[in-house]
């Protein structure tokens, strides 16, 4: 077995992991190594061709290659080596990868690891639609790789379930390849999605959205041949009598993405049942010292900007770390309160600023949300609208949780 | 005089902005929180434009297509024009990032070009 040892190792080779490793090198970590599971670096951003990245971090709106590549120059300048077609199979507390690569087995003894594996696809057997079970059903993912990256034609009539922002995207896509689009499906009454991608993807192109709807059969032997839709009651239970049968060949899922831990799970860390990933400190620090966590593999984010941005952080920290330098005193818990459904870092110092991300759990405007210790608001901002699937940043300046043991992120009516 | 309230494409804020008009002409405009989504209103109203992205077959390159998109935005009246002529292209590798598959496509000022590299495939 080949045995290295590194500063700090990147695992995923994607916009978490390229920030992450850009910035541990230009943060003082001497030896950086970025392990990729994939043939080529830039993760998934390779299919997203779509414009719209880059926004906060470049000011203007590029595709997903062009951003992705910017950050690979990044690499390159910085002679950071990258292991290809390598899949990390194990992390321990004392920071060994075991790496399965075309040249063998790797151990990596690691002073810091940062975990950028990013986050996968929910499936039709995680939501458990009913039906046969032909051809013609894809993730929107899959069918983004298989249009994008492949040239396929999916199918002709398609049918799409979940309002995620990739829905989105490919619902604007097929239309544009010559598919037709007759209806997204929505189990929530309003869409998971950015409401720019509401606009741009859909309404531009006339494509019906249906609402507290959802898909209740597939239909077809070979290949789908038809869903029947039906309408939900307030506890997304299919309403009787409101089934409709849309004739298709192809269902594309939109579901949902899961933070892929199962290393992070393996190796001990402690994952927050909400957000899917590590529970993190301030300095996206895991339970285990020395392992940190940046971008979709921490909590699934909706713009890759505030990914880059995450993985920076964490990159900073993780080269910190590796060189010893002070670790965090103090602790003061945050968790979420009612109308929140998760907030990031789980754990402050109160000593330094930093910023908060956020996710509320249903539409709502004019509302102030509240950073409350022991029934006092130590801090507050308003909001003239929140949505579930835009995160919420709030930043924080040292001393201003001065004396907070707990805080409670809350959401109120702002009026 | 008329009422309409515009999702601002832009950027991620997804900004509410709402607009008073008479027939193309803007007379009142709140909402906005910068001045990319003011000229962004004004636009959608009188001659709404949109970036398009699709990909291209490549001949001989390590990867079977090569994303492509517009230089800037065009009017989105022309957007399945556009991908028609898009459509005709066949790129031959290498493919560099940035370089122009066709120039003022359709006379609109904008040029397609390649979004990502696309280097020959290894014999």
């Amino acid at each position: 077995m080949i045995t290295k040892t590194v500063d700090v190792a990147i695992v995923g080779g994607g916009p978490a992991g390229l920030s992450a490793a850009i910035s541990a090198k230009k943060n003082g970590a001497g030896n950086v190594l970025i392990i990729e599971r994939g043939e080529n670096l830039g993760g998934i951003l390779n299919q997203c061709i779509h414009e719209g990245f880059g926004i906060e971090t470049f000011g203007e709106a590029l595709s997903g290659p062009e951003y992705m590549q910017r950050f690979i120059d990044q690499v390159e300048e910085n002679k950071i080596p990258y292991l290809l077609n390598s899949m990390v199979l194990e992390i321990t507390r004392e920071r060994k990868l075991l790496v399965a690569s075309r040249e063998g087995l790797i151990e990596i003894n690691a002073k810091a690891v940062v975990l950028c594996m990013g986050c996968r696809e929910r499936t039709r057997g995680q939501i458990c639609t009913p039906g046969t079970r032909p051809a013609g059903v894809y993730t929107a993912g899959a069918a983004q790789n298989f249009i994008n990256l492949k040239g396929y034609r999916i199918g002709e009539k398609v049918v799409i379930l979940g309002s995620g922002d990739i829905g989105l995207i490919m619902a604007r896509r097929l239309t544009v390849e010559g598919a037709k689009v007759l209806a997204v499906v929505e189990l929530m009454p309003y869409s998971s999605g950015l409401p720019r991608n509401m606009v741009q993807c859909l309404h531009d192109y006339d494509i019906p959205l249906y609402l507290s709807h959802t898909v209740t059969e597939i239909h077809g032997k070979k290949r789908v041949e038809a869903v029947t839709l039906a309408q939900v009651d307030e506890r997304f239970k299919p309403i009787p009598g409101t089934e409709k049968k849309i004739d298709c060949d192809t269902l594309l899922l939109s579901v949902g993405l899961i933070p892929e831990n199962e290393l992070t799970r393996n190796a001990g860390i402690a994952v927050d049942e909400i957000t899917g990933g590590a529970i993190i400190d301030e300095r996206m620090q895991t339970s285990i010292p020395g392992i940190f966590a940046c971008g979709n593999v921490l909590h699934v984010h909706d713009v890759v900007d505030y990914v880059s941005m995450e993985g920076d952080k964490a990159g900073k920290d993780a080269a910190e770390y590796s060189l010893g330098k002070a670790k965090m005193e103090g602790a003061i818990r945050v968790k979420p309160g009612p109308g929140v459904r998760y907030v990031l870092p789980q754990l402050l110092s109160g000593e330094e600023d930093v910023l908060l991300s956020m996710r509320v759990i249903s539409p709502a405007r004019n509302v102030k949300i509240s950073l409350i210790d022991k029934g006092r608001a130590a801090k507050t901002i308003m909001k003239p609208r929140v949505n579930p699937a835009e995160m919420i940043q709030i930043k924080v300046k040292k001393g201003e949780l001065a004396g907070c043991k707990e805080i409670t992120v809350t959401l109120q009516n702002g009026k | 005089m008329a009422n309409k309230r515009y999702v601002c494409i832009i950027c991620p804020n997804s900004c509410e902005i709402d607009v008073e008009y008479s027939g193309k002409t803007l007379t009142k405009i709140s909402g906005q929180t910068c001045k990319r989504g003011d000229e962004y209103v004004r636009k959608e109203l009188i001659a709404p434009e949109r970036g398009i992205t699709t990909s291209v077959p490549v001949r001989g390159g390590s990867i079977p297509l090569v994303s492509v998109r517009s230089s800037k935005t065009v009017p989105k009246e022309l957007l399945p024009n556009l991908i028609a002529e898009i459509s005709k292209v066949r790129a031959a590798a290498p493919v560099k990032m940035g370089d122009i598959l066709i120039k003022n496509v359709l006379g609109t000022g904008a040029d397609i070009i390649a979004t990502k590299n696309v280097p020959r495939k290894q014999a």
